[in-house]
């Protein structure tokens, strides 16, 4: 007897279920899509109406229920710069040692785990750190160079993982090539893997950054401040930042209600931030992937 | 004929001291997180002597300006963080699952590198703004809902912790699935079982590990998160009782008390004990992930 | 002709004696001894997986990248075991020069492709660059197709070429002895006959070591021929008498393709 392989009812049974199956799927992720533009939409439709060269120019005026948001702005600027002054050398120099020197070993195992755990440390509990260690330890009060130092702690095993995702893209052939040629291991990692990873090392640094550049929790107690009728003059200055502007105007502000509309024009700037920070990683990246391939 | 041996010491102590720099640099990691549990167990020390392990263990009550008795009992956000995350991850596993599933097995390579970025997007939005949205969007739906007064509570919480977690089990779910050999996949092809039946019965066992340590990473991440909870569920310090009532999360009593402390004072080292707990719990729940996450890539190696 | 004939006959240049190395618990290359002859070609010969290139690459100790190797015995060049301690790793890969078996040419200059050995660690003014790297082109027989874009990115060359400019490159360090491992399994066969004739030309200055599983390249371009089989070395010998005459069944048994 010979069996037919033409489509028949008889699988019908499984073939229901796998169509719904993966109509369940597909519905998780267009809930998940619509969620995330839903959210954006709000902030977008909400914010826009505030937005203007005045808003993102000025300082705020009248308790904060008038003109902008510039000090902020340019709070979240300088403590992102001074995070990434000390995060991008640090996380690159690691991830440089755990994929150009380290050899497979307790030490290095531990490093890993380390790193891996540090990623996963509350940012809460970052902040008190640097209360401990950079305000009152160190004795830098609180200050923008706190708040920074402290965000690089929190920046560190994200950039030491890009990084090191970076120095694996460039291929062995290269090192191997470098060594037999009587180069010495830095000669080797100098000219020719540095030149190839940094952009990319850079592109995963970009994305900490970001990421940084919206904490509040870490910034909260070492640095930051409600409101400043000046710009930060030295690094032991207090600063204002976007992400706590916002948690103010959203929950402490005195009349909530007038401080709502600016409250969204804040979190539309930070979003917006954000999405162009990550736009030009991913956009970088897969040129770099491209370029790699050919 | 030349000679290999060495000569002078000179360059060989110049790489060996750039190989010990960047060795510091690495181990700068292990010195950091030794730092954090080192000064967090410091610092909360005079708060376990001052109090009593007793009280700070057992009680649920904390109340440390009381101006009669200051109490300082950390059960009721302990209760309110899990309930807020045990919440969240009812939302967000069998969601975050569903869509690395799609991700991995079902989506057109063309549909993944769309919907990939979008999802690494949800994860770089700022948790303070998406506390905001939580109190001017999701509060006011939930207050029509439920016909609350207003809708800032666990549920509130809880839901907009599972999109923050949301990211984390995607990706991990998602590499896990890509791991499961090919071979697998094909056997269960070749013997007749369609797509979803290969995915149910093949391919999400052989990953189970992996999905449940993106469980796990994602618990981490909502037990630890400040802003969002801070902003949305209300701040109410009792015993929680539902999901529609205002709570307060270890991480949101940290974030509102830690501005008015003075310093050094047993409130002070309190508020870093609540913060030691935090990190042993997110430390165990990352570590215990991530034992999970080695022995399975070892198994599928 | 055993081992102490080829050594009346012909000076070595490098001397393996009783060299064993292991990956972990596994033992690659088994007690091999054997001597390697100054200014003249030796294949290794071999079915994949024999050791053939973890034996060249013991030459130059490039195995010291791969964390778990472990090497036992002697290997000397110019009567110095380049596994003592006081071996300058560096100078030594000078000396011993290495061309890949697949091209890898640094996504460089065409130009600073050649001159990159010599502008590491210390400076050379451009006059005595340039005409390092053009001696080492005309060596690499490649001059002629590529002077007048040497600013070109490298990697737009054939592969044919690259693997000729990744031996320019070689050459252009001043090594001794070269070591190619298998340099032609990953280029056409026109690409294929430049470069063994280079390699032909290349033995009147340099001591020449080439690893390859092709037998007719082992049989047109070799002086002596050396048999590895498991890690351990069957046969070696002159390269005619062992394509025309083995001593060992083994041997008969690979050349004539009756396994490999």
């Amino acid at each position: 007897m010979k069996t037919s392989v033409r489509k028949s009812g008889k699988n019908s049974r499984s073939q229901l279920t796998q169509f719904l199956g993966f109509l369940a799927l597909r519905l998780s992720v267009y809930l998940v899509l619509f969620v995330l533009i839903y959210f954006l939409y709000d902030v977008l439709s909400h914010g826009s109406k505030v937005i203007s060269w005045e808003f993102l120019s000025q300082a705020p005026r009248k308790g904060m229920t008038e003109g902008g948001i510039f000090p902020a702005i340019f709070g979240t600027f300088l403590v992102t710069l001074i995070t990434a002054a000390v995060a991008v050398p640090l996380g690159m120099a690691a991830a440089i040692y755990l994929n150009e020197y380290a050899r497979a070993g307790r030490l290095t195992r531990l490093i890993r785990l380390s790193i891996r755990n540090l990623a996963g440390v509350p940012s809460v509990v970052y902040g008190l750190f640097g209360v401990i260690l950079f305000v009152n330890l160190l004795k830098l009060g609180t200050s923008v160079l706190s708040a920074g130092l402290t965000l690089a702690l929190l920046t560190l095993p994200w950039t030491i993982t890009a990084s090191e995702e970076a120095l694996k893209t460039v291929p062995d052939s290269y090192r191997e090539g470098a060594l037999a040629l009587g180069a010495t291991r830095w000669q080797m990692i100098r000219t020719n893997v540095l030149p190839y990873s940094i952009p990319g090392m850079l592109t995963g640094a970009i994305l900490g950054l970001a990421r940084a550049a919206g904490e509040t929790a870490p910034i909260m107690f070492t640095g930051v401040a409600f409101y400043l009728p000046f710009l930060p003059a030295s690094l032991k200055d207090q600063f204002m930042a976007l992400p706590y502007h916002l948690y103010v105007m959203a929950t402490q502000h005195h009349s909530l209600d007038r401080a709502k509309s600016l409250a969204y024009g804040t979190a539309l700037v930070l979003i917006v931030f954000v999405i162009l920070f990550n736009l030009t990683a991913v956009i970088i990246r897969s040129r770099l992937r491209r370029k790699w391939k050919n | 004929m030349r000679s290999v041996k060495k000569k002078g010491l000179l360059g060989d102590l110049r790489e060996s001291l750039i190989h010990r720099l960047f060795q510091a640099s690495g181990m700068l990691a292990i010195l950091i997180l030794a730092g954090i549990l080192a000064l967090l167990l410091y610092t909360s020390v005079p708060a376990f002597k001052e109090i009593g392990f007793k009280e700070f263990l057992t009680s649920t009550h904390w109340d440390p300006t009381s101006p009669e008795k200051p109490e300082y009992g950390f059960l009721s956000m302990l209760a309110s963080t899990f309930m807020i995350t045990v919440g969240a991850m009812l939302i967000a596993f069998p969601l975050g699952v569903a869509v690395a599933s799609y991700l991995s097995d079902v989506a057109s390579p063309r549909v993944r590198e769309i919907v990939k970025p979008i999802v690494e997007l949800l994860a770089a939005i700022p948790s303070v703004v998406v506390g905001f949205i939580g109190m001017n969007l999701v509060g006011p739906f939930l207050a029509r809902i439920f016909n609350l007064s207003n809708g800032l509570n666990a549920l509130n919480g809880s839901l907009l912790l599972a999109i923050m977690a949301l990211p984390t089990i995607i990706s991990i779910s998602e590499d896990s699935l890509n791991a499961v050999p090919a071979a697998y996949s094909e056997a269960s092809l070749a013997l007749g079982a369609n797509v979803w039946q290969t995915l149910i019965k093949v391919k999400i066992p052989a990953a189970a590990s992996g999905i449940i340590a993106s469980l796990m990473l994602g618990m981490g991440r909502a037990i630890g998160e400040t802003m969002t909870v801070l902003m949305a569920t209300g701040n109410a310090r009792a015993f929680p009782h539902g999901f529609l009532q205002s709570v307060r999360t270890l991480t949101a009593n940290i974030a509102i008390e830690l501005g008015e402390v003075p310093f050094f004072s047993t409130h002070y080292y309190a508020l870093f004990a609540l913060g030691l707990v935090l990190f042993l719990i997110t430390f165990f729940i990352n570590l215990s992930a991530d034992v999970i996450l080695e022995k399975q890539k070892k198994k599928l190696q | 002709m055993d081992k102490t004939d080829i050594n009346a006959v012909y000076k070595p240049k490098i001397l393996v004696e009783d060299l064993n190395l292991y990956y972990g618990q596994k033992q690659v290359l088994k007690s091999i001894s054997l001597a390697i002859p100054e200014n003249q070609v030796t294949a290794i010969i071999g079915p994949s997986g024999c050791g053939k290139s973890t034996f060249i690459r013991a030459l130059n100790r490039m195995n010291d990248l791969i964390p778990e190797a472990r090497v036992e015995g002697k290997i000397l060049i110019d009567d110095e075991n380049i596994y003592d301690r006081d071996i300058d790793l560096v100078a030594l890969r000078k000396k011993v020069g290495m061309v890949f078996q697949k091209p890898n040419p640094f996504p460089k200059s065409i130009f600073d492709n050649v001159a990159y050995g010599l502008t590491i660690g210390h400076h050379r003014g451009k006059a005595s660059l340039e005409t390092a790297v053009e001696k080492s082109l005309r060596q690499a027989a490649l001059w002629e197709e590529i002077k007048d874009r040497l600013e070109q990115n490298a990697l737009k060359l054939s592969g044919g070429q690259q693997q000729r400019l990744c031996i320019a490159r070689t050459l252009a360090v001043e090594p001794e002895i070269i070591l190619f491992d298998e340099p032609c399994s990953a280029i056409d066969p026109i690409a294929t006959s430049k470069v063994e004739e280079l390699i032909h030309q290349l033995k009147k200055n340099y001591t020449v070591v080439i690893v390859t599983h092709n037998m007719q390249q082992a049989a047109r371009v070799s002086d002596f021929t050396a048999f590895l089989w498991l890690g351990e070395l069957i046969e070696y010998d002159r390269t005619d008498k062992i394509f025309t005459n083995p001593a060992n069944k083994l041997t008969e048994d690979y050349i004539t393709g009756r396994f490999g």
